[in-house]
Order: C-alpha cells, then sequence, then structure tokens
C-alpha cells in the first residue's frame, strides 16, 4: 500500500500563477479555411462567435494566436484536439 | 453539387456520381495512410496489460503524415532546444494513437454517409462535423502534394497543360465544399 504524497498547500500565490504557465497556439498556414478555424475554436472551446473571429484573424494576420492557457496537461490536451481538427497547433510555456 | 442545406439537425446536400468517387478515392487514401502509420505504433505485452497505447516518438518522414501529425513544439528552428524537442518526442508517443483514432473515426464517417454512387447526403450535426475535419485531412494532404506555401500559390493561375493543373481544380473545389458546409452548419448560409 502507498499514501498519496502530502501537498505543500501554503504557497497560494505561487500555486495560482503556476496555474497556468502553459499556452497553446495555433499558427497560420495557407490551406486551413477562415470559416472553419473560426468555427474550431467555438467548437473546441466553447468561444463566441466573436471570440473565435478575433482568434482567427489573429491567426491570419499576425501569423499565429494563443489561443488557450492553462496546465501542461490541459494544453497537450488542446493541441491534440487541434491536430485532431487539422489545425497547426503547438505548446509552450509562458515566458 | 447541390451547396449543402440545414433543414433542422440534418445538413443536406446531393452529389453528382463523380464528386462521390473523387471525395471517397481522396478520404480513402488519407485513412490508407494514416492506418499505415498506425500500425507502426510499438506493440508490447505492457500496453496490451494496460491498455495504454503508446505510439512513434518521432515525426513520420512523409511530409502529408508529418503536417497531419505536428510536433507538439516548434522545433523548425536551426537550433530547438533539447527541453522541446524531447518533451515533443514524449508527447507524440502519448497522444498520436488518440490523433490517429480520431482522424480514421472521421474518415470512416464520411465514407460511411457519402454515397458511392452519388445521390443525396444526409448528414446528423454529428456526421457534418466528421465531414469537415475529413475534408479538412484532405486538404491538408493536397496542399502538400501541390505544395502550396502561401495563399498565392491557390491564386496561380496555372496552364491547363500543367500536371498540376486538374489537382488544383479538385483542391478548390474541396474547398468550397468545406467552406460551405461550415456555412451551412453555423446557420448562415444560403437558405
Amino acid at each position: 500500500m502507498t499514501v498519496p504524497v502530502e501537498q505543500d498547500q501554503t504557497h497560494g500565490e505561487e500555486v495560482a500563477s503556476e496555474d497556468r504557465p502553459w499556452q497553446t497556439v495555433v499558427w497560420n498556414d495557407p490551406v486551413n479555411l477562415m470559416s472553419y478555424v473560426t468555427y474550431v475554436f467555438q467548437k473546441l472551446f466553447g468561444y463566441s462567435r466573436d471570440k473565435a473571429t478575433r482568434l482567427m484573424l489573429d491567426v491570419h494576420h499576425k501569423g499565429r494566436a494563443i489561443v488557450s492557457s492553462g496546465s501542461k496537461e490541459q494544453m497537450e490536451a488542446d493541441v491534440a484536439r487541434l491536430h485532431a481538427a487539422g489545425l497547426w497547433a503547438t505548446m509552450q510555456h509562458d515566458s | 453539387m447541390r451547396t449543402w442545406s440545414r433543414k433542422g439537425d440534418k445538413v443536406l446536400t446531393v452529389l453528382d456520381r463523380q464528386e462521390a468517387a473523387v471525395l471517397r478515392g481522396l478520404v480513402g487514401q488519407v485513412e490508407d495512410m494514416l492506418k499505415a502509420r498506425a500500425e507502426e505504433s510499438p506493440q508490447d505485452e505492457l500496453a496490451a496489460l494496460t491498455g495504454i497505447r503508446t505510439g512513434p516518438f518521432t515525426s513520420p518522414d512523409d511530409p502529408i503524415l508529418s503536417r497531419l501529425l505536428p510536433d507538439f513544439h516548434r522545433l523548425d528552428d536551426d537550433a530547438p532546444n533539447r527541453a522541446d524537442q524531447e518533451s515533443a518526442a514524449a508527447m507524440r508517443s502519448l497522444y498520436e494513437p488518440e490523433v490517429l483514432d480520431l482522424k480514421t473515426g472521421v474518415a470512416a464517417v464520411l465514407l460511411r454517409t457519402c454515397p458511392p454512387g452519388g445521390g443525396k447526403v444526409s448528414l446528423t450535426l454529428a456526421e457534418a462535423d466528421a465531414w469537415l475535419s475529413a475534408l479538412n485531412d484532405v486538404r491538408l494532404s493536397l496542399g502538400v502534394a501541390l505544395d502550396i506555401k502561401d495563399e498565392e500559390d491557390l491564386s496561380l493561375d496555372l496552364p491547363e497543360d500543367d500536371p498540376k493543373a486538374p489537382h488544383l481544380g479538385v483542391y478548390h473545389w474541396l474547398t468550397w465544399v468545406q467552406d460551405t458546409l461550415v456555412q451551412a452548419m453555423a446557420g448562415d448560409g444560403p437558405a
């Protein structure tokens, strides 16, 4: 039998800042349609039409957009779902 | 082909015989490539025991598969850092089986719901979502094959005797099919 390792919960602020240290980035590519990219952002992240459109336009004009942030595991899952949808996504540590 | 229309929870169109054949042929080819990649995954007793599957650690050599299954980090700098390389390899191994399942899954939905001889197509919203993803995978694959690197490559009018010309025509048709399907799904397509 084993017991869970005791977690030090006293550093509330540090935990909060370490809570969303990863980002999912979507990169521009010439194939993915603007309408489809907007649709995927709405479907996968539950974003409003306006927010999804804004992010899509950032991808289109600036070459990239940060579409979500959070824990490493959450971002891994987001990147995997974006890859399944055919978008070019990567993750990075917030620096 | 008729433009997509949305009737309640159904999305409808009509494909002619040749359109259905082209679409099914391309989706089938992409599905075959994805399945071949899935079969490369290491099989071991531990995976059989735990049900935790692991995929390959390295990006596919094939440029089409490599676009369909990108790295989890940007590694294309001149000198990608080692930590990112190792992390990308670990995540590929962890997530690629699931991504492959999703991609072969949407291809299977399209092949099941697209009549081989053409005719009426009637999709649930979930099936239409699968069509969007499957169409996108085919367009990404053609984009690599046609060497489309920026938006300008798409506006080039190729001479009729260019071997790529017919393929570019198919690419543009698929773009139209996908774009009008998104619009029908989003509810702002033609009534």
